[in-house]
């Protein structure tokens, strides 16, 4: 192994390691703007200079391979002259607005400054004043505050593949821009204003709301796919205020695409915040007692067989599993479903349902085919790693059906289901490609899964993956990606109706009017003849189901309660609270065990542990159950 | 450099001439074939030509779509290199080194006398809008300083009343001969030349 | 003085024609064949015996450039790159060449290829030399038509395309890397190195890249032996180079002449003396704008080679001699190559972007008599804090004339600025204290 001396303490240090890193490893901390672990190497901020024997100048360590035997000092006075002078240039026309700037408390500019600036300014000529540019709806510039490190360039050509910025110009003029203020198109895009050390990138609908050091952090998991990216949630009182990305190299690195970031507006417009009753069919405000009184009478009068619930797509395990729990041992019906999307499932086993090759593996694959998907709209992220392994690796990627640009190259090899056939029975021209490759990756989603359709592309292409072995224990190509953060931890504790041949029992008995009680937890996006249906709501957002209720009950939503979730390829994650209901809402998993209460059933659980406890333990069952 | 104006005026579209585009096939040629963005530059000076001495943006997205890289590029490349101009010059674009060598030789009546005819301010067209001129950096011209470029000619050895005289001909519309102004051969010394003699006398 | 017959560019001023013919006639593409089959190792021993170094500024040894190249070619083509972006005020030499001697450099380039594996050669040649660059291309068809280049070339079974691409006015694409990244049609910012372009280049290919009068020197340095010149000039210093005498000469000219001549007697003998006589001289720039400026007592006996202008503190650079007589503000001067350099920094790294702008504010006000004392040291930090922290030597070549000056001239800048510090003598206590520097020497 190659050993290197920092500050005369030798370590060793891993091939293909920068001198920057190698320091990092001997705990040595440097300075850096330009430098980010995930986009190609500028070099060109100057501010990680080091010192390396034998060499007369200073060197820049993010650019330098590190090699056997150098000896780097980091702590000399040489290098603090050098960083001194680097730092006193970047503020040269670096703009003192400090107070006013929404990057304040967290910049990087002003972190380094403290160790390395000046207490007083020698620059006494005019500041440079950089006229705004337009970057669309989500990021604010001020770009008199830019220090021209490239990094937001970097990552719109690298990493969400839309090469949208730029600098123009040259010299001290140098301005960043979109190709003439373009708003960016990217849906990765407010990503840059992370990435950006100063305030010159600053995200527009948070402008000026709050200060980071008056913010109460939450770590936590997004719902707005099926990824579950790791966030931050910054909240000011009960009012989320931003969402931030977190680093977690197996989901999302450390993006976020712009709807996790933004969504957050939306927990503060058309919450519900007290329950409702329909009286006349006008929806009237009530109390829980009312509506829980009422909603506990309307069941009696139903025959349990009358009586169906559908969960939504935000929903956690807990609110998922007492739900299930309150049909199955307080109403004793087993009419519940999760696929609002009418998705065909087979759920002997559980690589049927999940991501199996892991978001990382898609990094190994050598053959990627996407099955009636658009990973950019579906999992953003996930399609971002997919462009990642095409830099990296330059792996081929073939597209059944057409989802426009994805970021990366790919080849339409048609959209009917004649392709797979003609895949698994060899005549087609990638069936070999397959055959040869050591790790494929076969990607099918949901819109290829519709239907009495999805039966025969997903089984088909599952035994032709069988057949030619691909669902091995170190490798499994059998891939579905799905979109809702419920989903896969919904089909885990087996909330679906299959019965026999017919997977879509619970559609075709809500078709023929089956149920003339519907219990919706979350679920909206679903169109259904109300009829004399009578229909209670339980969600965090008075939207479509809201509408159609008789009952309203208010719940949480995903940053006011702490959830269990499991994303598309089978993680299970915690999600923290951040944040508290409005008003009279409440825990979902609460109103369902003072629904039991009232209703004198014993639903399984007392507190919030039993119910983890419960929950895990089924997971546990399904992973077991894995067989290759 | 400041960042370059973009013309308020811009033509609506683009297209290389029949001529032009088969130059742009021949520029392209002379790269690898997935290397086509190396003819970037050759392909906006074509551009710049066939569009009286300026880019539309027309042209850049042009250019940027026949080599399929990103308008961004080409962008950033119109604006990096100082040839290049994306607003109108005129007719007779007139270049005026005033780096220290040439500074050194007098450039400063050379800009005097191109305030005084052409325009007062420089990238202004001047009255009967034929010519326009600029202060450049050195043009590599120095053992012949002062100097100045029109157009693609290099005009050399200046003095005040000789650039008087080139830029009034330009006014008329007429380019005159370019080359040094006294008639000097080449970057030889004019007075007692003491190498390579036998060539000068054969 | 050198003798007629060293000189390697006899056509230097188009006395004797530029077309191939005439070309042919002085000795071009003689033996052209015969040296191309001693083998690439002879080529290249025998341009490291002639001791040649780069002509383009930094002095180079070219041998040892060329033996940079990956001996065998992999999947991966070479490429041989001509760097005439000539840029640097100051310097005209490689224009002469490109216009009456470009069969020499395309002979050049064809042995060079040669040596290096290299089957296509760009020239890159600056946007202004438009003329320029069309006597270049007809000298190279005329050099495929007679089958000099192209496949086969000169019988040698060597293949060999020659393409020029021209830039746009960017002096910083004179600097290799920066050239490289023109020439794939982006901006033309350096790259940072390790890797050098010898292993990754063009395209991400081995590439050498090296000034138009090295490569144009190369043929006859093989013709007549390394030993012939190495025998010019002095050791490690050798052969002839072209000088360009600008300025405030009598006689401004490029001139071919032994490396190691006094600059002396290149301004007196060659440029007709400086004007109003030597003793109205102030200073000289001896090596294009970029190296710092020598004072007269230095021109009396300096020699103009790469070592010994390095002990004077100042550098051979492109051989472009500029000379400033006493009729000329030495400020405004320096102020002017300040102005050049803001113009021409491509804004990549820091201490460059900001710090070119920054000298050039200062010296104009100093030129105007508006400056400090207290300002003339801190332009002296401006240039050191830029010297050496940049990706590539644009930082040293903004830095060094401002640095010259405050060497030869600080009593000048002192006379003009309108305020004397009040406290002659320097303190030792600093009155500003920066906390953490405090806290560590406590610990």
């Amino acid at each position: 192994m190659p050993k290197i001396t920092v500050n005369n303490k030798e370590i060793i240090f891993e091939e293909g390691m920068t001198v920057l890193q190698a320091c990092e490893l001997a705990g040595a901390e440097i300075p850096r703007f330009c430098y980010h672990e995930r986009l190609s190497i500028a070099g060109n901020c100057r501010m990680c200079l080091v010192e390396l024997e034998k060499s007369s100048k200073p060197i820049a360590s993010c650019a330098m391979p590190a090699t056997e035997g150098m000896k780097i000092k980091t702590n000399t006075p040489f290098v603090e002259k050098a960083r001194k002078g680097v730092m006193e240039f970047l503020l040269a026309n670096h703009p003192l607005d400090c107070p006013v700037c929404d990057q304040g408390g967290e910049c990087d500019l002003q972190d380094q400054s403290l160790f390395y600036g000046m207490d007083n300014s020698r620059y006494t000529e005019n500041k440079r004043q950089v006229k705004e540019k337009y970057m669309g709806p989500l990021i604010k510039t001020v770009m008199t505050r830019c220090i021209h490190c490239t990094r937001c360039v970097r990552f719109a050509t690298e990493v969400a593949g839309i090469p949208e910025l730029g600098a123009i110009g040259r010299g001290e003029d140098m301005e960043i821009t979109t190709y003439l203020e373009k708003s960016m198109e990217s849906e990765l895009s407010a990503n840059v204003i992370d990435l950006c050390p100063v305030g010159a990138l600053t995200s527009k609908p948070y402008a000026f709301e709050a200060r980071p050091w008056d913010l109460k952090k939450t770590e936590t998991i997004d719902v707005m796919d099926a990824v579950g990216s790791n966030i931050r949630v910054d909240t000011y009182g009960r009012e989320v205020k931003r969402v931030l990305p977190r680093v977690n190299e197996d989901i999302n690195e450390e993006w976020i695409s712009d709807k996790t970031r933004y969504s957050c507006d939306g927990l503060s417009k058309q919450r519900l915040d007290t329950p409702y009753i329909r009286e006349n069919g006008k929806l009237i405000k009530a109390s829980w007692n009312q509506a829980s009184n009422l909603l506990i009478s309307k069941l009696k009068t139903f025959d349990p067989k009358q009586i169906g619930g559908l969960v939504g797509d935000l929903a956690d395990l807990e609110m998922i599993y007492s739900f299930k729990s309150f049909f199955e041992k307080c109403i004793g019906s087993s009419y519940i479903e999760s696929r609002r999307d009418r998705i065909y499932l087979n759920p002997q086993e559980r690589i049927n349902y999940i991501f199996n090759s892991s978001i990382n593996g898609i990094e190994e694959a050598d053959f990627i085919l996407l099955v009636g998907t658009n990973p950019r709209l579906e999992a953003t992220i996930l399609n971002a790693r997919i462009r990642k392994a095409y830099v990296k690796n330059g792996v081929k990627i073939y597209s059944i059906g057409d989802p426009g640009d994805l970021t990366y190259p790919y080849k339409n090899i048609g959209s009917s289901t004649s392709v797979i056939k003609n895949i698994v029975s060899d005549s087609h021209e990638i069936s070999g490609k397959i055959k040869k490759s050591k790790k494929p990756l076969v990607i099918i989603g949901e819109s290829a899964l519709y239907s009495q359709a999805g039966q025969y592309v997903f089984e088909t292409l599952k035994s032709f993956l069988v057949e030619k072995n691909f669902i091995r224990e170190d490798w499994n190509a059998l891939n579905v990606l799905s979109q809702q953060a419920s989903r896969v931890g919904a089909i885990d504790l087996g909330v679906f109706l299959i019965s026999g041949d017919d997977n879509f029992n619970f559609f075709n008995m809500l078709d023929n009017d089956d149920f003339k009680f519907l219990y919706l937890l979350g679920a909206d996006n679903i169109s259904f003849d109300k009829k004399d249906k009578f229909v209670v709501y339980q969600g965090s957002h008075g939207d479509k189901g809201a509408e159609i209720a008789d009952i309203i009950l208010p719940g949480a939503a995903y940053t006011e309660k702490n959830g269990l979730f499991v994303n598309l390829e089978g993680k299970l994650q915690n999600a923290y609270k951040a944040s508290y209901p409005p008003g009279d809402a409440r825990e979902d998993w609460l109103i369902f065990k003072d629904l039991a209460n009232l209703m004198k059933k014993k639903i399984g659980y007392q507190n919030a542990q039993q119910l983890r406890k419960l929950i895990k333990d089924e997971i546990e069952k399904k992973n077991k159950k894995r067989r290759y | 450099m400041s960042i370059k104006k973009l013309s308020k005026i811009q033509p609506q579209s683009f297209e290389f001439s029949k001529d032009n585009l088969q130059k742009a096939e021949e520029e392209i040629k002379k790269y690898p074939k997935d290397r086509k963005a190396s003819a970037v530059m050759a392909l906006l000076y074509l551009a710049q030509n066939q569009n009286d001495n300026w880019i539309p943006l027309a042209g850049i997205k042009y250019v940027a779509n026949l080599l399929g890289i990103p308008y961004i590029q080409v962008y950033e490349v119109t604006t990096f290199y100082s040839m290049f101009n994306l607003s109108p010059v005129g007719k007779y674009f007139v270049q005026v080194c005033t780096t220290t060598p040439c500074m050194l030789r007098g450039a400063k009546k050379i800009v005097d006398v191109c305030k005084k005819h052409i325009s007062k301010n420089q990238n202004e067209l001047s009255e009967n809008k034929t010519c326009s001129w600029v202060e450049v950096e050195c043009l590599g011209a120095c053992a012949n300083a002062p100097m100045m470029q029109i157009n693609q000619d290099y005009f050399e050895d200046l003095d005040e009343n000789k650039t008087e005289e080139i830029v009034q001909s330009l006014l008329k519309g007429k380019l005159p001969a370019p080359g040094s102004a006294r008639n000097r051969k080449s970057t030889a010394p004019e007075k007692e030349r003491k190498t390579l003699l036998q060539g000068k006398n054969a | 003085m050198l003798k007629d017959e060293d000189r390697i560019f006899k056509n230097l001023y188009n006395d004797l024609g530029w077309d191939i013919d005439s070309a042919i006639n002085r000795g071009d593409w003689i033996h052209t064949k015969d040296l191309i089959s001693k083998g690439k190792e002879w080529i290249i021993k025998e341009i490291k015996d002639s001791e040649l170094r780069g002509r383009g500024g930094a002095g180079f040894p070219t041998g040892l450039k060329l033996s940079f190249a990956p001996k065998n070619v992999s999947t991966r083509p070479h490429y041989l790159v001509i760097n005439a972006d000539e840029s640097e005020p100051g310097t005209c030499k490689d224009r002469d060449i490109l216009r009456f001697e470009a069969q020499k450099l395309i002979e050049g380039c064809l042995i060079t290829s040669y040596a290096i594996g290299a089957h296509t050669c760009y020239i890159y040649i600056r946007g202004e030399y438009v003329r320029e660059g069309q006597r270049l291309q007809e000298a190279i068809t005329q050099a495929y038509n007679k089958k000099f280049i192209g496949k086969n070339a000169c019988d040698s079974g060597w293949d060999l395309d020659i393409h020029i691409h021209y830039g746009a006015g960017a002096y910083i694409c004179g600097e290799e890397t920066a050239l490289l990244e023109s020439l794939e049609g982006k901006k033309g910012l350096p790259r940072l190195k390790p890797p050098f372009p010898a292993l990754v280049g063009l395209y991400g290919c081995p590439t050498i890249v090296n000034n138009v009068e090295t490569i144009a020197v190369v043929p006859t340095i093989l013709k007549r032996g390394a030993k012939w010149f190495a025998s010019l000039g002095k050791p490690k210093n050798t052969g002839t180079k072209i000088f360009c005498i600008s300025g405030d000469v009598n006689s401004p000219c490029n001139v071919e002449e032994e490396m190691g001549i006094p600059l002396k007697d290149l301004i007196e003998k060659h440029g007709g003396g400086v004007i109003g006589g030597w003793n109205n001289l102030q200073a000289v720039i001896p090596g294009g704008s970029s190296m710092p400026l020598l004072p007269k007592s230095i021109c009396e006996t300096i020699t103009m080679d790469f070592d010994s202008l390095i002990k004077a503190k100042s550098g051979l650079g492109t051989a472009g001699v500029v000379v400033i007589n006493k009729d000329h503000d030495i400020i405004k001067c320096i102020a002017r190559i300040a102005k050049f350099y803001k113009h021409e920094s491509c804004g990549q790294c820091t201490p460059c972007r900001e710090g070119c702008g920054w000298m050039w504010r200062m010296l104009e006000r100093m030129a105007d008599g508006e400056g400090t004392h207290k300002e003339i040291d801190l332009l002296y930090d401006v240039t050191k804090q830029i010297e050496g922290h940049t990706i590539c030597a644009f930082g040293e070549g903004s830095a060094w004339p401002v640095q010259g000056l405050i060497r030869h001239f600080r009593k000048e800048i002192e006379k003009r600025s309108h305020e004397e510090p009040l406290v002659k003598k320097k303190s030792n206590i600093p009155y500003l204290i920066d906390q953490h520097i405090l806290e560590k020497d406590n610990a």
